[in-house]
């Protein structure tokens, strides 16, 4: 079984791969096959087409949510004896600690200015990266809409959007690339600079104004996502409101403005609060251009750091901070599902 | 309703419109085009639309310029001399792919792990879609509520104790975790936009075939499914991509070398070999060159997913 459990060699690899699928296709048509005679109760078949996803989801998500939002009021203390000393465990020589009840992970987030550094940082992010994002998804979908070209522009900026964020962390890590000053520049942003007249400058290390250098990457990625719904929901703003408007002598930016922007206002919140998550919850910039050093850590980041890296002693933080990005998500579906609710009330 | 639920319900009309008969419509049509075009050969408009153009695309043309000069000019000379310091090599992606990157063992851990991780969450989907949109029993809209709730939670909620389960299965040095926990992340959102494209399906149809004595199952593999391939083709392309693209979930469940998919390997040799651009250019590029090929032979159902999906992660 161990090319089941441990595949090691190409074959082992794509063998695995394909058993899984067998495995799973023979499992649910065995299923659906047993279900589909005539006398089969309704009951069973519900639960032959939706028990699976039931059983999926609550072990995967229901489950482990529960656990960490139980984990993140945990930390680990050491157990004290009689004597008031630790309990030295005999077999492996090392105090006994166990878990006990306590809002510290929660107080760290929001007391330690390390901690304080990240969450304002992830304001930041959340903030600039939607609105940036938008507001130039909407100049651009407007600009390219009904030319010739149009088709082509698109594609143009919605390429970031079918890359890795760790791809395109790389393009913009080589735009960013610092050599001292003197050496010829290999990094275009510096060769800019330089070629200003300016000294090169450290984009990813020099504090604060690096997490702004990371902060163009995500909307660099974003406002193709942007542009590409903006541009649907622009065409698809009735001729006669603006044929109405150009009667009323609205042209150019005052009919982007008064008839356009207010038309696609719903799409407008959506593609907001949509790279807001995104944002929120993504760390594979930071992660891949600067490792969450040098002060540009975001909660999604340093929720990997502390669990994964930091050990034991990391996890009831990185459980705290999950719950604290589960929390923050919540209002802003919240307010989305209210707009979404009130446009559709206007209809 | 809802996030995704919106996002679907937006107007996607970037396909071309069916051609209308009506004369004074597309008269009208001709109109607007002209005119968006006199009001874009305004300078400063297009001026703009030029200038996004060119920042969105010049740093990833400068990588890709770099992927293919020799080392020793790419650490000495900037990209953009490649004019005046020409020079052109493929050892950059030799390297990358079977060299000191060996980046070859790792597209093959991609390809392993994407396949099933979009076959099993579109196909346990799609029957819990369809029970959803057309078997009656009690509770079914609440279990729907609840599907729906899902989506919102952030997939760092789950990881640890989800971790912890494998590890009690023994299944940590295999694709297994990997496999299913993005089948789990994937199935809200997936069960959630197909219910959406299931309940357009006429009732009539399904009526019709119910009456002619087909039971749930052939209902849905004999009428549905069919009529959902194109649904089927978006979501599936956005899945695959969603997970050919993953940092977070391929860091935690396949950390060793033997699972790691291409995307965390390129994100690791960006730490450990950041000055080192001739393997990292190239690298990249290997890395992209699967997304690429999607974006510009799919880009129509890639938009289309995207449109419907875009809150996944």
């Amino acid at each position: 079984m161990d090319w089941f459990l441990n595949p090691t060699s190409v074959s082992d690899k794509l063998i695995v791969m394909v058993v899984a699928i067998v495995l799973f296709v023979a499992i649910m048509g065995l299923i659906l096959w047993l279900i589909d005679r005539p006398g089969v109760p309704n009951w069973l078949v519900v639960v032959g087409f939706l028990g699976p996803v039931t059983i999926f989801m609550a072990v995967g998500l229901l489950y482990p949510a529960m656990g960490t939002i139980y984990r993140s009021f945990q930390v680990s203390a050491i157990v004290l004896g009689a004597n008031g000393k630790p309990i030295i465990n005999p077999k492996t020589g090392q105090r006994t600690s166990e878990l006990t009840f306590s809002l510290e992970n929660y107080t760290k987030i929001f007391t330690d200015p390390t901690f304080q550094k990240v969450l304002i940082n992830t304001v930041f992010w959340v903030l600039l990266v939607p609105i940036v994002a938008t507001l130039i998804g909407l100049v651009y979908a407007t600009l390219v809409d009904r030319t010739r070209f149009e088709k082509a522009a698109k594609a143009l900026v919605f390429l970031p959007m079918a890359i890795s964020m760790v791809g395109a962390s790389i393009i913009w890590k080589f735009v960013y690339d610092y050599r001292q000053a003197g050496a010829n520049q290999i990094g275009l942003a510096n060769q800019v600079l330089v070629w200003l007249g300016l000294e090169p400058y450290q984009f990813l290390l020099t504090e604060p104004w690096n997490t702004f250098f990371l902060i163009v990457v995500m909307i660099w990625i974003q406002a193709g996502f942007a542009m590409t719904v903006l541009s649907a929901a622009i065409k698809a703003v009735p001729d006669d409101i603006v044929e109405a408007a150009q009667i009323d002598g609205a042209t150019g930016f005052k009919l982007f403005r008064k008839v356009t922007v207010p038309t696609i206002r719903p799409a407008i919140v959506v593609v907001i609060t949509t790279v807001a998550i995104t944002s929120l919850k993504a760390f594979d910039v930071v992660r891949t251009m600067t490792g969450g050093n040098f002060g540009t850590s975001v909660v999604a980041n340093e929720f990997y750091t502390q669990t994964f890296i930091q050990g034991e002693s990391g996890v009831g933080i990185g459980a705290a901070l999950a719950v604290v990005l589960f929390v923050i998500i919540i209002p802003v579906i919240v307010y989305n599902v209210r707009q979404m609710r009130i446009s559709e009330e206007m209809r | 309703m809802s996030m995704s639920g919106s996002a679907v319900e937006l107007p996607i009309t970037t396909d071309a419109t069916p051609e209308e008969k009506v004369t004074s419509r597309q008269l009208k049509k001709q109109l607007r085009l002209q005119e968006a075009k006199t009001r874009l050969s305004s300078p400063w408009a297009s001026g703009i639309a030029i200038i996004i153009a060119i920042l969105w695309t010049i740093p990833t043309f400068g990588l890709f310029v770099t992927s293919f000069r020799p080392p020793a000019e790419i650490a000495t000379s900037g990209w953009w001399t490649v004019l005046t310091n020409p020079g052109f090599t493929f050892e950059n992606y030799q390297n990358a792919w079977s060299g000191s990157g060996g980046l070859g063992s790792f597209f093959l851990n991609s390809f392993v792990i994407v396949l099933p991780a979009v076959v099993i969450p579109i196909s346990l989907a799609l029957l819990a879609a369809y029970a959803f949109a057309w078997i009656d029993f009690k509770g079914r809209d609440m279990l729907f509520v609840a599907v729906f709730a899902l989506q919102i939670v952030p997939i760092q909620v789950a990881l640890i104790p989800l971790q912890t389960i494998f590890v009690n299965f023994g299944l940590q040095n295999s694709f297994w975790p990997v496999w299913i926990s993005h089948t789990i992340f994937g199935l809200p959102l997936a069960i959630f936009l197909l219910h959406n494209f299931m309940k357009e399906v006429p009732r009539s149809i399904v009526e019709a075939a119910r009456v002619d004595g087909a039971g749930h199952v052939k209902i849905f593999f004999i009428v549905l499914l069919p009529l959902l391939i194109p649904a089927i083709a978006a979501f599936a392309i956005f899945q695959f991509l969603w997970v050919w693209n993953d940092l977070l979930v391929a860091l935690v469940f396949a950390p060793s070398p033997n699972l790691k998919p291409i995307t965390a390997a390129i994100a690791q040799l960006s730490g450990t070999q950041g000055n080192q651009w001739q393997l990292l250019s190239a690298g990249a590029f290997i890395s992209m060159v699967v997304p690429l090929v999607v974006f510009v032979s799919l880009q129509r159902y890639f938009v289309r997913g995207l449109l419907a999906g875009g809150v996944k992660g």
